[in-house]
């Protein structure tokens, strides 16, 4: 930590402590639990006014005798102690009517619990897959049935969010909070999401709706939600899952069910071109690829291999590497579509990229910060799998 | 009893280096106890400084994601058990004998074995975070399969740490169970006992209960990583669900063990400054008993968001809140032992009063954390780090100190400094809820815990948080300074020391002779 280093962070502190009592900021502080748009996350919200109200009453009933004691029972205003020191008919009040208040509170917490829940009979069912650091959708059934797609944290937030990366975050619109590809849900259905994990435990929580669920390997949880309103709703992994826990937003948008069949089928036709596009024989330019290549190394790459491909920590410098730089792309191709053997770090991103992707993306590595190894095609890719 | 030293001669503390590494003391095991505890109190806490500094404002400036991820998982590890739990060992080394009427713990050189294991964990613990790969960065909770298939290689190291923490806590334990079964002075029946010594007790059974399940659950760890099993690995047919239901079996007990101390130390204060007995002494000992037991029944609440079955959920809600019964029982026992007493508010009285406006605070929410269809909300989320921060820091660190500075005087013959005393204390309750009141808001607004970045909308918070934090830390070094110039010298200490204070301890003189109650008292 250089002088350099502590003069900007005294500078930035004594800015925003400026900014912070000058501002209009505090009109839109959020002080308390949001309400959300669900029934479920209605429910919570009153519970917790419920559960706050009463320790709030508690709280001033205790507090409020101890602050009374402090300054009517001084010995510096001369009193005298007195010698009670037990009563049972005290004892026991103060037993049951906490016991009475919990029972009060247990009942409308049973009522919600079973609510929440309860996932039978979905109108539409959406997979949701946790993977170190991102999601993965996959509709189950209804109009978007089979597409499926992943879902990163945005261009503009992953650009700011890199060490010292220079710019104000503050500029950047919904930082952190934002991915490349949302899920879309119709609004007025009961979608249920099946959750479960890749490599670690992630859970899959946003605010609005009321819940959050863990995505655990090896267990499909279930959860689901019926939302009214259109809109934009953002939330975050909420379980430590390594190194990029903190940057992988969950965004779903809600769609009337006209624009929701909308973006069905374009995403189905999308998805059907890509995929076409994927398993043709073509044979793609050097500048097809690595425009391609450089894309998919900032989603799926980057937040290990770093920006610059001289990784970081555990994960190996891609540039001037031995397997990067060979002659043969044979080994690249293995680690790239099979994960690593000996490092578990290292995906097997096969399953996660189609042939293009995965041929964009080693060409990419190979010819980039200084490697000039080749291209590979998607039929090398192919032929590897 | 007396047999025990009637080799010895009356004689004082031996000298050199060899004192401490070779004592069987239980004063010079308390003391060394308290020093490994403070110095980790600064380790650990030089760790929060960095991650409140990466939390300063949002973008990331200082330190890298892993090395983040780092710093929170050994700021807790760090604090839970090389700080809270080592400093209420020492505790009671210093004062169980002397409340009970003993001469020394019951088994002395196993008292000697249990401190000096700790440096050494400590130090391999610390050691990880030098090593290739970083140290450990999967969180205090170290859930798998973060902490196996993709944790570093430093988790082996971390793995024998723990186990080593483990045998110290274990032996401390039997230490202290049989030293209060078996030598207390004559006439001092159970229910005589000061409430310390019963809330040890108590939290000696708890320890002895859940260290090996700890150590189960690193073993498991320690073979998956290394030796082909799949406990915890969904692919080879195991899983990472069973691993939170071992951590936390041992985890939530664990939280008790770390706060009934804290209840002891506060029912020992209260009573002494309000000069009034305390309320209720019975129901003081049923109500640590039934917290004690209940800690055994409710420990998957952490974890209501893995997708129990919803009987499983509504058992663990029910069992949860229902501890909220016997801890009001004891805010309410000191309420009323303060009540019509003839209250002074010497430097221990002001912590313990702090401790029980700000412990209650935290058990406010955790009732709300309880409450499982709203816990779907606050999980995980900096509401969760601002309960544990009320009543970890607020609740056993003040009552840590409040025991230092209640007992110090005798420990060590001298009065402390009353304005450096009371500089600690108003800076420290200033700054400790200028870091983790707002923390409540941002959990509320959305704000996962354990993440380096956040959005522009947390900034004021976090903003806040970072200044009472930077605050409550330099405030820690006046009472580093408090208790160096105690030690050296100021005003004479009487043998009572406090107008009001009931107790063996009080009997002897100040400071405490090396050798005490070498002929038992006679307690009526």
């Amino acid at each position: 930590m250089s002088v350099r280093k502590l003069k900007q962070a005294a500078m930035m502190l004594f800015s925003s402590v400026l900014a912070m009592t000058s501002s209009h900021a505090w009109a839109d502080k959020v002080l308390n639990l949001r309400e959300g748009v669900t029934e479920v996350s209605r429910n919570a919200y009153s519970l917790h006014m419920i559960v706050l109200w009463i320790c709030v009453v508690i709280g001033v009933v205790v507090f409020g005798a101890m602050i009374y004691s402090m300054f009517a029972h001084r010995k510096s205003k001369g009193a005298v102690a007195a010698s009670f020191h037990e009563s049972h008919k005290i004892e026991v009040l103060w037993t049951v009517i906490p016991f009475i208040i919990l029972i009060a509170l247990a009942i409308p917490a049973t009522k919600n619990l079973l609510l929440i829940e309860d996932a039978s009979n979905p109108d539409m069912s959406v997979k949701v897959v946790g993977y170190q650091w991102k999601w993965s959708y996959e509709y189950m059934d209804g109009d978007a049935e089979g597409v499926k797609f992943f879902s990163s944290l945005d261009k503009a937030s992953n650009e700011a969010r890199a060490m010292n990366s220079g710019i104000n975050v503050a500029n950047v619109d919904n930082y952190l909070l934002d991915v490349d590809n949302a899920l879309v849900i119709p609004t007025g259905k009961k979608v249920r999401f099946l959750i479960t994990a890749n490599d670690v435990i992630h859970s899959w929580w946003v605010p609005d709706f009321g819940f959050k669920k863990d995505a655990i390997p090896g267990y499909i949880n279930e959860a689901w939600t019926y939302v009214d309103q259109p809109g934009t709703y953002r939330g975050q992994c909420a379980e430590l899952c390594g190194k990029d826990h903190g940057f992988m937003p969950v965004v779903v948008i809600a769609k009337e069910e006209g624009e929701y069949k909308k973006w069905a089928a374009a995403k189905k036709a999308e998805a059907e071109a890509a995929a076409a596009a994927a398993a043709s024989d073509k044979t793609w330019s050097k500048a097809e690829l690595m425009a391609k290549g450089a894309a998919v190394y900032g989603t799926s790459c980057a937040a290990c291999h770093q920006a610059n491909g001289e990784g970081t920590g555990p994960f190996p410098a891609l540039k001037g590497s031995p397997l990067t730089t060979a002659e043969s792309a044979a080994g690249h191709i293995d680690i790239v579509v099979n994960g690593s053997k000996t490092n578990p770090l290292m995906a097997a991103y096969g399953a996660q990229l189609n042939d293009l992707d995965l041929a964009a993306v080693i060409t990419y590595e190979r010819n980039s910060w200084g490697n000039d190894a080749g291209i590979v095609q998607p039929k090398d890719v192919k032929a590897a799998r | 009893m007396s047999t025990a030293h009637a080799e010895h001669e009356h004689h004082g503390a031996p000298s050199g280096l060899s004192r401490w590494l070779f004592t069987t003391n239980h004063k010079d095991i308390g003391t060394l106890y308290l020093w490994f505890s403070f110095a980790m109190l600064f380790i650990g806490g030089a760790f929060a400084m960095v991650i409140r500094l990466e939390l300063i404002q949002p973008g990331m400036q200082w330190v890298d994601p892993n090395f983040f991820n780092s710093m929170t998982t050994m700021h807790g590890l760090v604090m839970v058990f090389g700080a809270i739990m080592p400093a209420f060992v020492g505790l009671a080394n210093w004062l169980v004998p002397m409340m009970i009427g003993a001469p020394d713990m019951a088994l002395p050189r196993m008292n000697n074995w249990s401190f000096w294991i700790l440096p050494f964990a400590g130090t391999m613990l610390l050691s990880t975070m030098f090593m290739e790969g970083g140290g450990p960065n999967f969180g205090w909770t170290f859930y798998a399969p973060l902490s196996t298939t993709f944790a570093p290689e430093s988790t082996d190291f971390f793995i024998f740490a723990v186990h080593m923490l483990g045998f110290s806590s274990i032996m401390g334990s039997i230490n202290i169970i049989a030293t209060i079964m078996n030598m207390r002075a004559p006439g001092m029946t159970l229910m005589k006992m000061p409430l310390f010594v019963w809330t040890w007790l108590i939290t000696a059974f708890l320890l002895i209960a859940v260290m090996p399940v700890l150590a189960g659950a690193v073993t498991m760890m320690l073979t998956d990583r290394n030796f082909g099993t799949s406990f915890f690995d969904a692919a080879g047919g195991g899983d990472p669900v069973l691993f939170q239901h071992v951590f936390w079996f041992f985890g939530h007990p664990e939280v008790y063990i770390m706060i009934l101390p804290a209840f002891g130390v506060v029912s020992q204060i209260i009573p002494t400054f309000s000069r009034k007995k305390l309320f209720g002494y019975s129901s003081m000992v049923y109500a640590t008993a039934s917290i004690a037991f209940l800690s055994f029944i409710v420990w998957a609440h952490h974890m209501f968001t893995v997708g129990m079955p919803v009987a499983g959920e509504l058992f663990f809600l029910y069992a949860t809140v229902l501890i909220a019964v016997p801890t009001g029982v004891k805010v309410f026992n000191w309420v009323a032992t303060m009540w019509q007493g003839s209250l002074t508010f010497e430097l221990p009285m002001k912590w313990a009063l702090a401790f029980v406006i700000l412990f209650t605070i935290g058990g406010f929410s955790g009732l709300m954390l309880g409450i499982a269809p709203v816990d779907f909300q606050y999980h995980d989320t900096y509401f969760v780090v601002a309960h544990f921060h009320y009543v970890l820091v607020t609740g056993a660190l003040f009552s840590i100190i409040a025991a230092v500075y209640y007992w110090l005087p005798k420990w060590t013959g001298n009065m402390y400094s009353e304005s450096l005393g009371n500089w600690h204390f108003w800076t420290s309750i200033v700054f400790v809820n200028i870091t983790f009141f707002p923390q409540h808001f941002l959990g509320l607004a959305g704000m996962p815990r354990r993440i380096p970045d956040y959005n522009a909308a947390f900034a004021d918070f976090n903003l806040w948080s970072s200044i009472g934090a930077f605050g409550f830390g330099l405030s820690q070094l006046l009472f580093l300074a408090l208790i160096i110039k105690c030690i050296k010298g100021g005003q004479k200490a009487t043998d009572e020391v406090w107008e009001g204070a009931e107790g063996l301890e009080w009997t002897i003189p100040s400071p405490a002779p090396y050798h005490t109650f070498e002929k038992a008292p006679e307690v009526k």
